[in-house]
C-alpha cells in the first residue's frame, strides 16, 4: 500500500520531548521526535524494550505517568496540542479521537462485569459526549453488531458472557469491538497480540487491517517484532533509546534499511523462509538512559561507528523519501 | 482427567537438536517435563539410552539432562551470587572446591560472560546475561540432553540471536543433545535439525525441519506456517476458529473443526502417524 501523501494528518510530532523525573535524576525518554500519522494509514513503532515505544503511545492520549514532562517540541493530535489540553479536553479525546488498546487483554476489561455491560458503558459516554440520547435496547443492538463487525462467532451469546469465560483472543476482539463503539480516528495498539498464539495473532493482524479499512480509521502499532510490524503497517518508524532513528514505507525500510540499527534489528531476526547459517547480533547492550552516551545514541554498539559519531549527534536528514538519523547518510550536527 | 499428553512416539537421537513446536496449551511443556523426568507418565514407558527409567535409576538418569526455562527473570534465585546459581547442579556429584571454580570460570567464559560476573547477582545482569548463565548452569555438569523451554522468548530480537548463535555453538563444540521448546516456528527452523508439531496434546507432524518447512503436509501445520507474520510478505492466512479445550475434545481427529480438508472420516476416527516420505503425519488425506 502506498503512503497517502495528502490527506489530513491525524497526529504530528515535531520535535517531541518527554522526560522523567526520577529520584536518580532527569531521564530523557524522548528526544526530537517528529513523524507524523495521516488520515487512514497505520503506523508502527518498533523496537526493542525500553526505546520508549510504549511512552511515545501513552504521551499521545495523555496517560503518562505523573513524573512525566512533555519537555519540549509540540505533539499535536487531531489539531490540538496534547501538552495543553484541559483535563475536560483529555477525558472527551480519550475513546473519540484516540483509542488505546493494550498488551494483555486479560487485564483490559473488568472480570466482575459481563461483556454486554462493558460495552454498553462505552455506548453511554458516547452519547454523552455526543449529548443525545441512549437508548438501550439499541445500544444493545450495536454492540452485537459490533461484535459482528470484529468476525466474533456467536456474538448473542458471547456478549453475555463474563470476560473469564472467553479465550485471550476473543477478549482481544471485544475490546477492540469497544474501540470501534467510540467511533475513534486512531487506535493505539500496544502490543496487542504478544500474549496471543500465532494463529490467533494472524487472526488479530488480518482484523485489524480489514477495519482499518472499512472505518477509514488510522493505527499506531507498537510492537517488538518487526514481523508483525511489516505485517500491519504502511509506515514504520524504528526507535532506538528514546529516539527515531528511521522513519519511513515498510517496505522501504525492511528491504533498503538505511540506518545501522534497523539493518542489524532486520538481520537478527529468524527467518521461516531463508537459511541462515549464522544470525546477525548487535554486541553491547543498549545505554542507561539517565546516563546516554555523548552523540549518537547507537554509537557504542554500531558496527559503522565514526569519530563524529563519538562526539556529536547526528539530525534527521530525509533520504530517499525516508528520514533517517545517522552521519552516515548526511545527518549533521545540528 | 485432562489428557495433556496423548499417544505420544518420540525418539530424539543423540547429537541432534529437535524442536518442539506448538501452541500455549498443546502439552509441549508436559512432554519436556515428562523427558526430563520431572513428571511420571499415566501411561507408557521412556527409555534412555534404552533403558527403561525406573524410580531406581532415576537419579543416575537425572545426572544427564538439564533444564533452560522460559523467563530467566524467575528461574534464577534472585539472592544467590552466578557461582552460586551456575554450581548449584554439582552439588550431588561430589566435585571438590578446586574444581568448582575451575568449573565456573570455563562455562561462565563459554556462554561469553567475563569471569567477574561469578560474584555478581541476577538483580545486576540484563535478560540476556541472565539467559547465559541459566545456560551455563546446564552445561557446567556435561549432561547429555539439555532442554530449553522457550530460552529465546522473553528476550529481544537482538539478545535473541546471541543466545541462538550461543546454543549453536555449545552443541556443535560438545556434541549436546537438544529439545527446543518453542511457540516460534522461525526459531525451531533456525536451530533444528528435525521438527515435531504438535496440536492439542498430539504430534500431528514430524520429520527433518527442511523437509517440514518447505513443504509441510499436515493441513495444521500448514495453517501455521501460513500464520506467520514475516519480512517477505504482507499476507497472513490463519486457520479459522481455536485450540479446543483438552477437557472437550472433538471427536475424531482434534483439528477437523478447523480443517479446510475435513471428510467424514476426520470426524470420527482420531488418525494415527503414518509415513509419508521422511516425515511422520497424523493426518486421513495420507493413506
Amino acid at each position: 500500500m502506498s503512503t497517502p501523501d495528502t490527506g489530513e494528518t491525524i497526529l504530528s510530532a515535531e520535535n517531541l520531548a518527554i522526560d522523567y523525573r526520577t529520584v536518580y535524576g532527569t531521564l530523557s525518554a524522548l528526544n526530537g521526535v517528529n513523524l507524523s500519522v495521516v488520515k487512514g494509514e497505520s503506523v508502527s513503532f518498533v523496537g526493542d524494550s525500553g526505546c520508549r515505544k510504549s511512552t511515545l503511545g501513552l504521551a499521545t492520549v495523555r496517560l503518562l505517568p505523573l513524573n512525566a514532562s512533555y519537555s519540549g517540541g509540540r505533539l499535536m493530535l487531531d489539531g490540538k496540542n496534547v501538552a495543553t489540553m484541559s483535563n475536560r479536553e483529555v477525558v472527551s479525546m480519550r475513546g473519540s479521537t484516540a483509542f488505546m488498546i493494550f498488551q494483555d487483554p486479560l487485564n483490559t476489561l473488568n472480570p466482575v462485569k459481563r461483556v454486554d455491560a462493558q460495552m454498553l458503558e462505552a455506548i453511554r459516554s458516547r452519547a454523552r459526549h455526543e449529548r443525545v440520547s441512549f437508548n438501550e435496547k439499541e445500544a444493545q443492538k450495536e454492540a452485537v453488531g459490533k461484535l459482528e463487525d470484529v468476525r466474533m462467532p456467536d456474538p448473542e451469546s458471547i456478549i453475555t458472557r463474563y470476560p473469564h469465560q472467553l479465550s485471550g483472543g476473543q477478549i482481544q476482539r471485544v475490546v477492540i469491538a469497544m474501540g470501534l463503539l467510540m467511533r475513534p480516528k486512531l487506535m493505539i495498539a500496544d502490543e496487542p497480540t504478544s500474549a496471543l498464539d500465532v494463529t490467533v495473532q494472524a487472526q488479530v493482524l488480518k482484523l485489524l487491517r480489514e477495519l482499518q479499512r472499512e472505518y477509514n480509521m488510522s493505527i499506531i502499532f507498537i510492537t517488538h517484532d518487526i514481523n508483525v510490524a511489516y505485517n500491519i503497517c504502511d509506515r514504520m518508524a524504528v526507535m532506538y533509546a528514546g529516539e527515531v532513528v528511521e522513519y519511513g514505507e515498510a517496505g522501504k525500510v525492511t528491504r533498503n534499511a538505511l540506518h545501522p540499527y534497523s539493518q542489524a534489528l532486520i538481520k537478527s531476526v529468524p527467518r521461516t523462509t531463508k537459511d541462515q547459517g549464522r544470525l546477525t547480533t548487535i554486541s553491547g547492550a543498549p545505554p542507561n538512559m539517565l546516563n546516554p552516551p555523548d552523540g549518537c545514541r547507537f554509537h557504542t554498539r554500531c558496527p559503522y561507528v565514526m569519530d563524529i559519531c563519538k562526539l556529536k549527534s547526528p539530525s534527521e536528514v530525509e533520504k530517499d523519501g525516508e528520514l533517517v538519523r545517522c552521519f552516515l547518510h548526511g545527518g549533521t550536527t545540528g | 482427567m485432562v489428557k495433556a499428553v496423548d499417544d505420544v512416539n518420540i525418539k530424539i537421537q543423540e547429537g541432534e537438536v529437535l524442536a518442539l513446536v506448538g501452541e500455549s496449551g498443546c502439552g509441549k511443556t508436559t512432554l519436556a517435563r515428562l523427558i526430563a523426568t520431572l513428571e511420571t507418565p499415566t501411561a507408557g514407558d521412556i527409555l534412555y539410552s534404552g533403558k527403561k527409567l525406573t524410580k531406581k535409576n532415576l537419579n543416575e538418569i537425572r545426572k544427564e539432562i538439564q533444564m533452560v526455562f522460559q523467563n530467566p527473570f524467575e528461574s534464577l534465585d534472585p539472592r544467590a551470587t552466578v557461582k552460586a546459581i551456575v554450581t548449584e547442579p554439582l552439588q550431588k556429584l561430589g566435585w571438590r572446591k578446586s574444581q568448582k571454580n575451575e568449573g565456573v570460570e570455563k562455562v561462565l567464559n563459554l556462554v561469553g560472560l567475563e569471569y567477574n560476573f561469578a560474584e555478581r547477582r541476577p538483580g545486576d545482569l540484563s535478560g540476556g546475561q541472565r539467559q547465559r548463565v541459566a545456560v551455563a548452569r546446564a552445561i557446567i555438569s556435561t549432561p547429555k540432553i539439555v532442554m530449553l523451554d522457550e530460552p529465546t522468548s522473553a528476550l529481544d530480537a537482538s539478545v535473541q540471536s546471541q543466545v541462538l548463535n550461543l546454543l549453536l555453538d555449545l552443541r556443535n563444540e560438545f556434541k549436546l543433545t537438544y529439545l527446543f521448546i518453542t511457540h516460534n516456528i522461525a526459531v525451531a527452523r533456525f536451530i533444528s535439525d528435525r521438527m515435531l508439531i504438535m496440536y492439542a496434546g498430539e504430534i500431528v507432524e514430524s520429520g527433518p525441519t527442511k523437509q517440514v518447512m518447505s513443504a509441510p503436509k499436515h493441513p495444521y501445520t500448514q495453517a501455521l506456517l501460513k500464520s506467520v507474520p514475516s519480512l517477505d510478505t504482507k499476507e497472513v492466512a490463519p486457520p479459522t476458529g481455536e485450540v479446543p479445550s483438552l477437557v472437550n475434545l472433538p471427536p475424531g481427529c482434534r483439528y477437523n473443526p478447523r480443517c479446510p480438508f475435513a471428510m467424514d472420516i476426520c470426524r470420527k476416527e482420531d488418525p494415527k502417524p503414518r509415513k509419508v516420505e521422511d516425515e511422520d503425519v497424523a493426518c486421513w488425506l495420507y493413506k
